[in-house]
């Protein structure tokens, strides 16, 4: 492992302004994924700036009934609050159907949302990637593209040697379900403060694959804040995934049914969480019946590009996602006929 | 790059300078002699290496020392108290729980840290129902012990030795 400079500052403001004029700085919260990138060589930092305990750890009320989420809260802390399991069981659902207890005990609130692609070729410094080394090339494309994405990238196998080319996915579900409830980050940086919707946080690869939110170096999220949804909304999270327990999505889904309104996000599908907006347009004030709910995933779905690879690549995901968003919102009309 | 730290671990207060680097793990085992927590992957992903951090079980693989400074470290080797065994220990002794040992430490630090989020009804994907009491059922335990491997694939006599230590008849 590289040498590095630690510190602890007394304040958020002043961890801020430390990353700001140091380009080799880097945060470090739960450490559950900067630690494993740091022994694998994925982060060479220079300075790690420690903000564990510089930010709320709280979760509090908000003046129009929705949680404020401290970024220093841990995911069990999340998944515990009474708040949360009964506002909000799709945030709670995706934070159990990730990693393990002891991680999520870790794991913080601002760090989840901003972990980094499982893909195993970001992961392998030995390898071409352009999210690790801008400009060196995609090893994924036409190699192991199982856990890769399918909405967001240009064609079926892109070049690899183009400096823009990711098939990367974000492997977080606590941002899927984020993405669904239209959560609002609160982010301190060195111009000050700003709140930026959960939605625009993550960013598809465009030119610059090593960027994977829209966040400036040295601006730190502070905390998550969740809206109120109406009474009588019903939400949840479903992840398929290659074991039972303690595996990445290879499809996730979060739903919320809110009277009229229906929402949707995907996690596995794309550089970010994917916002099913097309499909929500069709399903918005009509009947969520089988039938429309796959008609509107079709729609979703007719720009994806299924990417080939070793086992047979990832075509799988096209009619997986959309059997799930089925059974998602079919066990949701259930639970409220009952 | 070094950095003093001060650390209690196993109720025994420690004062060290240690590399940046270091992890909570490597700390325990190479600076302190503490082998109970043991080094399987170091990736966070086989949980041989957990500890109670502060009361939670936590991966030390995965914890910078230097980020911990102040913090109470429970390891396996720490949890008897007065010659008598933790019942974690004890329910692993009865069950037979074990078969090379390797994943034990991990798997008893584990135990006891779920056995108190259980108490405090916290739930897991396993639990039907997010917001009742959980139930020490086999596919509570599974669930909540799924960041411990056993290569010996012990499973079948961890999961009752969870359940008798948190009082249930497996």
């Amino acid at each position: 492992m590289k040498p590095f400079a630690y510190t602890r500052p007394g304040s958020a403001a002043e961890a801020v302004r430390e990353v700001a004029v140091e380009p080799g700085a880097v945060f470090l919260a739960g450490g559950t994924n900067l630690v494993d990138h740091l022994k694998l060589g994925v982060a060479r930092p220079d300075l790690v700036v420690d903000v564990r305990t510089l930010t709320s750890r709280e979760i509090t009320d908000l003046p129009d009934g929705g949680l404020r989420l401290g970024a220093a809260s841990t995911n069990s802390e999340v998944t515990a609050d009474r708040r949360v399991r009964e506002r909000y069981p799709v945030l709670a659902q995706a934070l159990l159907a990730g990693a393990t207890g002891q991680l999520r005990n870790a794991a913080t609130t601002g760090g989840n949302p901003l972990q980094r692609t499982r893909c195993v070729y970001f992961q392998d410094v030995t390898t071409r990637c352009n999210k690790r080394e801008p400009g060196s090339g995609c090893s994924a494309v036409g190699g192991y593209t199982r856990y890769h994405a399918v909405l967001g990238v240009g064609s079926a196998m892109p070049d690899p040697t183009a400096p823009e080319t990711c098939i990367a996915t974000h492997p977080s579900d606590m941002a899927v379900a984020l993405t669904a409830l239209d959560a609002q980050v609160q982010v301190l940086g060195p111009a000050g403060e700003r709140t930026i919707p959960f939605g625009e946080l993550h960013r598809l690869p465009g030119d610059h694959p090593s960027r994977d939110t829209v966040l400036e170096h040295g601006e730190l999220i502070t905390a998550v804040d969740l809206p109120p949804l109406p009474s009588g909304a019903r939400s949840a999270y479903r992840k398929v995934r290659d074991r039972a327990s303690y595996a990445f999505a290879l499809v996730s889904v979060a739903a919320v049914v809110a009277g009229e309104d229906v929402r949707i996000a995907l996690g596995g599908m794309a550089h970010r969480p994917w916002r099913a907006t097309r499909a929500e347009a069709l399903l918005t004030g009509g009947p969520l019946t089988e039938h429309a709910v796959a008609h509107a995933m079709e729609v979703e779905l007719t720009a994806a590009q299924p990417q080939p690879g070793l086992e047979g690549g990832n075509g799988f995901k096209i009619p997986l996602a959309t059997r799930t968003v089925v059974a998602t919102l079919r066990d949701l009309t259930a639970e409220a006929l009952r | 790059m070094d950095a003093e730290i001060s650390l209690t671990v196993d109720g025994v207060p420690r004062r060290l300078t240690v590399d940046t680097r270091t992890t909570l793990l490597d700390l325990l085992r190479e600076r302190l002699g503490n082998t109970s927590p043991k080094k399987g992957c170091d990736h966070g992903q086989c949980g041989a290496c957990t500890v109670l951090l502060d009361g939670e079980r936590a991966l030390s693989c995965l914890a910078l020392a230097v980020a911990h400074d102040g913090a109470e470290v429970t390891t396996a080797d720490g949890l008897a108290t007065e010659g008598e065994l933790h019942p974690v220990q004890q329910a692993f002794l009865d069950r037979d729980a074990f078969q090379c040992g390797y994943c034990t430490p991990g798997q008893i630090c584990s135990a006891v840290g779920l056995l108190r989020e259980v108490d405090r009804g916290w739930p897991s994907h396993a639990s039907a129902d997010l917001t009742a009491d959980p139930q020490l059922t086999a596919a509570e335990v599974a669930e909540r012990m799924s960041g411990n491997l056993c290569r010996c694939a012990a499973y079948a006599h961890i999961v009752p030795a969870v359940q008798q230590a948190g009082g249930v008849q497996p």
